[in-house]
């Protein structure tokens, strides 16, 4: 099977969404980040012409414009680039976007995909890092979606696409030189369907987006030693494959979640809770969660690296568990 | 004044009337607590409402704010599943799920309202972008109030809309206050349509309550706009007869404006107008309130009727 680079296998999900619906349109132009390959991506531009369309920096207009063109009949995606811009858009998206399917009992579908890069990117300091997802967690009719392979991110895309829910689409910047397979004629990969990425019999870590890579590099380190994890990404939080969750802490009852959101209310704070109320009686040991400080994060690099879930991090956690 | 037929402006003051019938007995049924939470009532302002949307096509979209029953009717929503709406019934056009602040009636192209000063401006803009795409001339509109002047999302929304060029139309029905406090505390800028201005828009600030005047701008904006020539403002002087909400003590208006206003309502100088003109008689206009109101207490019984929504409504529609 081939292998591609995520930025690879993204281009080729957005060339091939955009090739197979003239609904679609990309507003904003950062898709593949502000590294060097965004220059792929004014490709796109150049063979579309007016549905790549680059907004003034106005997130609340344009993610309001992109929400009431869904609602007119278009399927936008919408760049925000750097996650903490959507705070920008909030009201646009936490108010209306998600609202609007129940609001008028079904009048009025939204499908658009609102894109952001979450978290911890090197020296993007407070503002610049944020992992807004599990803010979106609690705002009900918002699908959330975190791709953390190339398989993933051009499966997922493209299941964004054809939803008809509105979508945050949380991906990150250090994911884009991640290689992995995809498979040629690869199908689009349904929402609430989590994948074990890697089995194990003795820990079970779930982990989401940038995350499922750390564990499973720490996965290869602890194997080293004997120590078998089974790393689940759940590859969508909303919806939630609950099942394959819990299948694997009742194989292991030991259980480490990783997110870069912050500690407090965090996805893994959601999930520990759900873990908690149905997969209790086979816990073998409380389980831990590794996650961002409750700080804003930090500039200097051995500060950011300090309050950044790390491979290390993963590991003491499953040790903890096992003791 | 263009030369019209009696046939052309007769049923507009008709729908003036739908909409004051309509608004005066959703005031009655609020005090008799049958229809109950937020009520912001447009009594005062239909010439807006129907000067713009007797212009529209039932494939033009419409969005509005707070204060959209008006906007709903004139669109052409059905009074009916209007009133069961704000009766919370499982019969209204959101099966009781969106109330008055947010009232969507799909069929008759009117899109959202929003509870949120200035939320539906920028979706105006998504809709305008889809017709401009489709080269059918069609056209968005987005009311709004004089307080969603001053909203982050009104200054976005008009430079967007001014720089892509698009086919919408904001019509700003300025009723001097915004809330519970008059315009002057709200922003120096005492005419909205300035704001246009800065973005190189076409805008005009007209009688609101004078339909006529409102039609004319009206026209202008529409044509502008199905010809591709982009966006307009409208700037509607208007008022509001009753407080903000149902339950607004309205403290803050002195008793005489309000006295000054109501010899100029809407209703009562087109009906004048056309009695002068001889497009209508005493008891066309007559008519126009009697069937006005037969036909609301219609939608009143359809309304309290209609069976409230299952519990199992709840967790409906949530996703599609």
């Amino acid at each position: 099977m081939r292998e591609l680079a995520y930025y690879e296998a993204k281009f080729e999900a957005l060339g091939e969404i955009m090739a197979a619906d003239e609904r679609v349109h990309l507003i904003g132009g950062t898709f593949l980040s502000l590294s060097t390959r965004r220059a792929i991506y004014q490709e796109l531009v150049k063979k579309y012409p007016g549905r790549a369309v680059s907004p003034p920096i106005s997130e609340l207009s344009f993610c309001g414009l992109a929400t009431g063109a869904a609602m007119a009949g278009l399927r936008p995606i919408v760049d925000l680039s750097t996650g903490s811009f959507i705070f920008e858009a909030w009201p646009q998206v936490a108010n209306e976007a998600a609202n609007a399917l129940y609001m008028s009992a079904g009048q009025t579908r939204v499908p658009v995909v609102f894109h952001i890069f979450h978290g911890i990117r090197g020296g993007g300091a407070a503002q610049h890092s944020h992992s807004p997802q599990a803010m979106f967690w609690n705002c009900p009719g918002l699908e959330i979606v975190l791709p953390s392979s190339p398989r993933d991110v051009k499966g997922l895309l493209k299941t964004a696409v054809a939803s008809d829910n509105p979508t945050i689409f949380v991906d990150h910047v250090q994911l884009l030189e991640v290689r992995g397979e995809v498979p040629e004629n690869d199908k689009p990969i349904p929402f609430g369907q989590a994948d074990v990425k890697r089995k194990g019999s003795d820990v079970t870590v779930i982990a989401t987006s940038l995350e499922v890579q750390k564990s499973l590099g720490a996965a290869e380190r602890l194997a080293e030693e004997g120590i078998q994890v089974e790393v689940v990404d759940p590859r969508t939080v909303v919806p939630l494959d609950f099942q394959t969750l819990l299948a694997s802490v009742e194989k292991t009852g030991r259980v480490v979640i990783v997110d870069q959101c912050h500690r407090s209310c965090g996805i893994a704070a959601e999930l520990a809770a759900r873990i908690a109320e149905e997969g209790f009686d086979k816990l073998k040991a409380p389980l831990r969660r590794v996650t961002t400080p409750d700080v804003p994060i930090p500039f200097s690099p051995p500060l950011e690296e300090f309050v950044t879930p790390s491979e290390s991090r993963i590991i003491d956690a499953v040790r903890a568990v096992l003791r | 004044m263009k030369k019209r037929d009696r046939e052309e402006l007769l049923p507009l003051l008709e729908k003036m009337w739908i909409i004051r019938a309509f608004e005066e007995k959703v005031s009655e049924l609020y005090a008799k607590k049958e229809i109950l939470g937020l009520i912001h009532l447009g009594i005062g302002q239909e010439a807006v409402a129907v000067g713009i949307c007797s212009l529209l096509h039932q494939d033009d979209y419409v969005f509005s704010g707070h204060r959209a029953h008006g906007h709903a009717i004139a669109k052409g929503a059905d009074l009916g599943r209007l009133m069961a709406e704000l009766a919370g019934r499982s019969t209204g056009y959101c099966r009781g799920k969106g109330g008055s602040m947010h009232i969507v009636a799909m069929d008759a192209g009117f899109v959202a309202a929003t509870g949120i000063v200035g939320g539906t401006i920028p979706l105006a803009l998504g809709a305008a972008l889809v017709c401009k795409e489709k080269k059918k001339r069609q056209l968005a509109v987005v009311f709004f109030g004089d307080g969603a002047g001053q909203t982050g999302a009104f200054h976005e929304s008009l430079n967007i809309a001014s720089l892509w060029k698009l086919p919408v139309i904001f019509v700003c029905e300025n009723n001097g206050y915004a809330e519970f406090t008059p315009l002057s505390a709200h922003t120096v800028v005492s005419r909205l349509a300035d704001h246009a201005r800065t973005y190189s828009m076409p805008n005009v600030t007209v009688d609101g309550n004078d339909l006529l005047a409102v039609l004319d701008a009206a026209r202008e904006a529409v044509q502008r706009a199905r010809s591709g020539e982009g966006a307009t403002f409208i700037e509607c002087l208007t008022y509001r007869l009753r407080g903000h909400y149902e339950g607004d003590p309205g403290k803050y208006r002195e008793l005489s404006e309000v006295a000054e206003w109501k010899a100029k309502d809407p209703i009562a100088r087109f009906s004048e107008m056309l009695k002068q003109k001889r497009m209508a008689s005493e008891k066309q206009i007559r008519e126009a309130e009697i069937e006005a109101r037969a036909r609301v207490e219609k939608a009143v019984d359809f309304a309290l009727s209609s069976p409230w929504p299952e519990a199992d409504e709840v967790t409906k529609q949530v996703f599609a």
